[in-house]
C-alpha cells in the first residue's frame, strides 16, 4: 500500500521533474555545468543507497579538480542512542577566538568575500548577560580577557525544537536522530528564511562562491557537515558531525586554550556534558523562546 | 498491559521452544557476559585513574633533574634564586611554600605528595589536587581543564595536565593575543 | 461553435484583435510602454549580474539578510489584498458604480500578485532550484513552514484574480449574461483569500519569536488595515487614468466613496500603530531597541529615521484629507491624498517594516542597510514589469467592457468576409 503510492508518488515526481528539465532549459543554460549537473539531484533523505554513492562520486571527483586533493566524504548516519549536548564554560571563557577559526579551518568556511563564521564571540559589560544589545563583535585589544567585561561565544545551539527546521519551507534543513540540525546545502532555496527565525545568528549565508584557499581545504569531510559549499546557500554549525559521529570531539573543543568548550552525549549518564547538568549551574541562551536548545552554558561550581 | 505482557512472555514461541537445556546454555551465556561486565567496569574505574596525559611541558633539557641535582648539596633555606632557574618566580600561596614542598629532596625526578609517596610529572595532577579539591574532581571528569582526541570508543585521547595552562609555580592563566575580529559587514574584504 | 474551423477562425480572430489592441495606440501610449520596456531590460540586466554572481552583488549581508525586494513584496501583496475592498460592495451590496470597475480592480490585484511573487524570486539565492517548492514535485513543508502556505495562498490568489475578470470578460466578449450561480462562489471566496493572503504574510512574520519587532500579535490586522489604505489609493489614480484614455465612465462617487474608505482604514491603520507604540514605549523593554532604531535612531544609527516620520506625516495629512468631505470630494486634494498613502504606506510597510525587524539583529549587532543601485533597479524593473502587465491588460480588458471589442463585432467582420 505504502509502497505503491511511494511509486505512484515517485512516477508524478519523476514525471514532473523531467518536464520540468524541459521547460527550464533556457536557465539551465545559463548555469554552470556543476549548477546544471545538480539541477536534478533529489534531496538527501530520498535518495538510494546507490544514489548517494554515485553523488558522492561525483562530488569527490569535483572536489579533486578544483581543490587538487582526494576528499573522504562520509555519509556516515547518527549513532544509535546518542543525541548531542554542548557545555561552555563562561567562567573561563577570555575571548581569544581561537574556536571561530578553528571552526573556519575545519568545516571549509569562506574566508573572505565574503567571510563566513559560525562562532561569533560577543564582548560583554560585566554586569550583563542577558540583553546582547550592547555587545561588541569586533573587539579587539592586544590581550585578552580585558578588565570588566566577560566574552560570550555563540554558535548554533542545536535546538531541539529548532524555529528554522519549522520555517523552512522545502526541508532542506532538519533535525538529524542525534540531534544536530543540518542543511542539504543542494536543496537549499535561499530564501533565507531560516535566518530571519534563528534567535542565536546561528545560520550564514554564502552570498557569493565561497572563497576557500587550495591549501587550507580540509578533504576529511560530511556530506551535510563540511564538505565545500556553493553560492547562495544558507549553512551553519553542526557540532563538526565529521568528527563527533566518529567520537571525536568537535574542532573548537579542541582549540579552546582555556578548555571552556565541552562535548558529549546527553543520553548517557557518564558523559562530561551530564555532568556538567548535574552538578554546575547551567542555563541556555533564550530560554524563554522554548527552542530547548543542547548548549548548556555554565559556571564554575 | 502487565497480563498481556506476562502472556506474551509464556508463549511458546520458536526460541524458547528449542528445550530447557538450551535454555540454561542462554542463561549461562547471559551470566557470563553479566560478570565480564562487572570485570571490565571495575577494572576500567583503576584504569582511569591513569590519565592519558601528554609529557609534561618541561621547559627544553630541564629534565631529568637529578642530572644537576644528584651532585648537589641539598638547601633546605628558603631564598632568592641566582645561579638557576632565575626565571622561576613562585606566585603560588608563595608566603607558605618553597620548592621542595613540591619537589622530592632525594629523588628530583619525582614530585612528593603530603604522604610521603613519590609521583612522576605525568601524575602532577594528584599533587595539585591535594589541595585544589574541588577543581581535582571536576578534572578527572574532564570538566575542567582540557581534552582533546576520542571522547568515546577506542581512538586516542589526550588529557592535558594542570601545569598544561597553569605554571606550577605561578599558575594564574597568562593574558593572551586574541585572533582578529570577523571583518564588518561593510569591510572592502567581505565584498570583492 | 461546433464546427472546429469556425473555433479556430475565432480563436484567430480573437489574438489578431487582441494583438492589434496592444500594438496599437496613441503616443503616449508607446511611449509608456517603451519606456517600461527599457526600465524592465535594464532591470533584467541587473538582475543577471545578481543571478551569475550572487546575493553579494546587493547590500544584504547576514545581519540584514532581506531587505528592498521583501519589502516590496509585502507592500505589494497588500495591494493584492486591497482588491477585497472592491469586491464586497460591488458584488455583494450591488453599489452600482464601483462594479463596473471591479473587473479591472481584480486584473490589478493579478499585476500587483505577479510582482509581488517576482520580487520572491529575485530574493531567492537559487533560482534554479526553485522547483523544490512545487507541491508534489519537490517537497514543501507544509503546514509548518508559512513560507509554504504563503506560496499556495499566493498562487492561489493569482489564479482566481485572472479566473475570475477573464470569465467575466469573455462573457462581455460574447455580450452575454454571466453565470452568476457559477462565478458568484468564485468571488465569495476571493473575500477571504484576500484577507488570506495578506494574513499569512504576517504571519510569516509574526511568528518568528527570534524578532520582537515583528512578534506582536497586532501585526496581522495592522497589515491589513494599511493595506486596505494603499490599495485603493492606488485604484483611485489607476481608475481616474483610465477614464482620461478610454471612454469608460467612470463617476466620481465612486472614486469618494473609496476614498471614504480609505479614510476608515487610515483612521483603524493609525490606531493600531499607535496601539503599538504605546505599549512597546510605555513598558520600555529591551524589546523596544528597533522601534526606537525606526523612529529615534539607535546609537547614531538614523538611516530609516527620516523616512518614517515621512510616511507618518503623509498618513496623518491623508487621513484628513479623505476624512473632510470637502477635501475628499475635490480631486486635487484627492490625489495628493492618494499619492500620500501609497508612498506613505510603502515606507511603512516596506522598508520600515522589514528593516527594523534585523537592526539590532539577535546578537544585538547593529548593522544600518540601505539599498544599493542594483537592488533599486531590479525593483524598478519589477514594478514596470508589473505596470506593463497592467497596461496590456488594461489595454483589452476596457474595450471588452465598453463593448468596442466583441464577438458581434467578428460576426459583423465575417459576414463582410463572406459578401466578398
Amino acid at each position: 500500500m505504502r509502497n505503491k503510492n511511494l511509486t505512484r508518488r515517485e512516477f508524478i515526481r519523476n514525471l514532473s521533474v523531467t518536464a520540468l528539465a524541459g521547460a527550464s532549459l533556457p536557465l539551465l543554460s545559463s548555469c554552470s555545468k556543476e549548477e546544471a549537473e545538480d539541477f536534478l539531484q533529489k534531496h538527501f533523505l530520498e535518495m538510494t543507497e546507490d544514489e548517494k554513492k554515485r553523488m558522492i562520486a561525483k562530488l569527490e571527483q569535483r572536489y579533486l579538480e578544483r581543490y587538487g586533493k582526494n576528499f573522504q566524504i562520509s555519509t556516515q548516519e547518527a549513532q544509535p542512542e546518542t543525541l548531542w549536548g554542548y557545555g561552555l564554560e563562561l567562567s573561563r571563557c577570555v575571548g581569544c577566538r581561537r574556536c571561530v577559526y578553528a571552526c573556519a579551518q575545519e568545516n571549509n568556511l569562506s574566508r573572505y568575500a565574503r567571510q563566513l563564521h559560525w562562532i561569533r564571540v560577543l564582548r560583554l559589560k560585566r554586569g550583563n548577560l542577558i540583553n546582547l544589545e550592547d555587545s561588541e563583535h569586533y573587539y579587539a585589544p592586544e590581550t585578552v580577557p580585558e578588565k570588566g567585561f566577560i566574552y560570550l561565544p555563540v554558535q548554533c545551539q542545536q535546538c531541539q525544537d529548532a524555529p528554522c527546521v519549522k520555517v523552512c519551507p522545502i526541508h532542506a534543513t532538519w533535525q538529524e536522530p542525534d540531534g544536530i540540525v543540518v542543511v542539504d546545502y543542494n536543496w537549499c532555496i535561499g530564501c533565507r528564511y531560516c535566518i530571519a527565525a534563528c534567535p542565536y545568528k546561528g545560520r550564514v549565508f554564502n552570498w557569493a562562491e565561497p572563497n576557500l584557499p587550495k591549501d587550507e581545504v580540509n578533504p576529511n569531510v560530511h556530506y551535510l557537515g563540511n564538505r565545500p559549499r556553493m553560492k547562495c546557500a544558507v549553512e551553519k554549525c553542526t557540532f563538526c558531525i565529521q568528527r563527533v559521529r566518529q567520537g571525536r570531539y568537535p574542532a573548537c573543543v579542541e582549540a579552546c586554550p582555556t578548555g571552556s568548550r565541552k562535548f558529549g552525549n546527553l543520553l548517557d549518564p557518564k558523559s562530561e556534558i551530564r555532568y556538567i547538568i548535574e552538578r554546575k549551574r547551567v542555563f541556555r541562551l533564550r530560554e524563554e523562546l522554548n527552542t530547548e536548545s543542547k548548549f548548556y552554558y555554565f559556571f564554575e561550581s | 498491559m502487565g497480563a498481556k505482557r506476562a502472556l506474551f512472555f509464556y508463549k511458546p514461541s520458536g526460541l524458547l521452544k528449542t528445550g530447557r537445556f538450551t535454555m540454561r546454555k542462554i542463561y549461562m551465556i547471559i551470566a557470563s557476559f553479566f560478570f565480564l561486565g562487572v570485570y571490565l567496569t571495575t577494572s576500567a574505574r583503576t584504569a582511569s585513574q591513569e590519565f592519558p596525559v601528554p609529557p609534561p611541558p618541561f621547559t627544553e633539557g630541564i629534565f631529568p633533574c637529578s642530572s644537576c641535582h644528584a651532585s648537589m648539596e641539598v638547601n633546605r633555606k628558603k631564598r632568592e634564586l641566582k645561579e638557576e632557574h632565575t626565571n622561576i618566580k613562585i606566585h603560588h600561596a608563595e608566603s607558605m611554600r618553597w620548592c621542595l614542598d613540591c619537589h622530592d629532596v632525594k629523588d628530583r625526578d619525582k614530585l612528593r605528595l603530603y604522604n610521603g609517596e613519590l609521583i612522576g610529572f605525568t601524575e602532577s595532577h594528584r599533587l595539585c589536587g591535594e589541595c585544589h579539591g574541588n577543581l581535582y574532581r571536576d578534572w578527572k571528569a574532564g570538566i575542567h581543564g582540557k581534552r582533546t582526541g576520542y571522547f568515546t570508543g577506542t581512538g586516542k585521547r589526550t588529557y592535558l595536565l594542570c601545569a598544561h595552562c597553569h605554571d606550577p609555580h605561578e599558575p594564574k592563566f597568562k593574558m593572551i593575543v586574541p585572533e582578529p575580529p570577523p571583518f564588518r559587514p561593510t569591510d572592502r574584504r567581505n565584498e570583492k | 461553435m461546433e464546427n472546429p474551423q469556425g473555433l479556430l477562425k475565432e480563436t484567430w480572430h480573437f489574438y489578431k484583435k487582441t494583438l492589434m489592441l496592444v500594438f496599437r495606440g496613441s503616443k503616449i501610449y508607446y511611449a509608456w510602454c517603451i519606456s517600461l520596456l527599457a526600465m524592465i531590460i535594464v532591470g533584467f540586466i541587473f538582475y543577471w549580474k545578481q543571478h551569475e554572481m550572487g546575493l553579494i552583488e546587493t547590500n544584504l549581508t547576514d545581519q540584514v539578510s532581506w531587505g528592498l525586494y521583501i519589502a516590496n513584496f509585502t507592500y505589494l501583496v497588500g495591494m493584492a489584498a486591497a482588491a477585497v475592498l472592491l469586491v464586497i460592495p460591488s458584488y455583494i451590496y450591488q453599489f452600482k458604480p464601483i462594479k463596473e470597475i471591479v473587473v479591472l480592480g481584480e486584473l490589478f490585484a493579478a499585476s500587483s500578485i505577479i510582482m509581488a511573487i517576482l520580487f520572491v524570486m529575485v530574493d531567492l539565492g537559487r533560482l534554479d532550484r526553485v522547483w523544490h517548492m512545487i507541491p508534489f514535485v519537490g517537497s514543501m513543508n507544509f503546514p509548518a513552514s508559512l513560507l509554504a502556505w504563503d506560496v499556495l495562498v499566493l498562487n492561489g490568489y493569482l489564479l482566481l484574480n485572472l479566473f475570475i475578470p477573464i470569465y467575466l470578460l469573455v462573457k462581455f466578449y460574447y455580450r452575454k449574461e454571466p453565470n452568476w450561480k457559477f462565478i458568484l462562489p468564485f468571488i465569495l471566496l476571493s473575500i477571504p483569500w484576500a484577507v488570506g493572503i495578506h494574513t499569512v504574510t504576517a504571519f510569516l512574520y509574526n511568528g518568528l519569536a527570534a524578532r520582537p519587532f515583528w512578534n506582536a500579535s497586532i501585526l496581522a490586522p495592522r497589515f491589513l488595515a494599511s493595506a486596505f489604505c494603499s490599495g485603493p489609493a492606488i485604484i483611485i489614480i489607476i481608475f481616474q487614468i483610465i477614464r482620461k484614455v478610454s471612454s469608460i465612465t467612470l463617476e466620481d462617487k465612486a472614486l469618494f466613496k473609496i476614498a471614504e474608505l480609505i479614510a476608515y482604514s487610515m483612521f483603524l491603520n493609525l490606531f493600531l500603530l499607535g496601539a503599538e507604540i504605546f505599549k512597546e514605549y510605555y513598558s520600555g523593554t529591551v524589546h523596544m531597541a528597533s522601534f526606537k532604531y525606526l523612529f529615534e535612531g539607535l546609537h547614531e544609527h538614523t538611516a530609516l529615521v527620516p523616512w518614517i516620520w515621512t510616511a507618518m506625516a503623509m498618513n496623518v495629512t491623508a487621513f484628513f484629507l479623505f476624512l473632510i468631505p470637502s477635501t475628499r470630494k475635490r480631486l486635487s486634494t484627492l490625489n495628493l491624498g492618494c499619492l500620500f498613502v501609497i508612498v506613505g504606506v510603502w515606507i511603512e510597510k516596506g522598508p520600515g517594516f522589514v528593516i527594523p525587524g534585523f537592526v539590532p539583529d539577535p546578537l544585538g549587532e547593529i548593522h544600518e542597510y540601505v539599498p544599493n543601485l542594483l537592488e533599486l533597479m531590479v525593483s524598478f524593473g519589477i514594478w514596470a514589469t508589473g505596470l506593463l502587465i497592467f497596461t496590456l491588460l488594461m489595454k483589452v480588458a476596457i474595450p471588452i467592457e465598453t463593448g468596442e471589442f466583441s464577438h458581434t463585432e467578428y460576426e459583423k467582420e465575417g459576414y463582410t468576409v463572406k459578401r466578398h
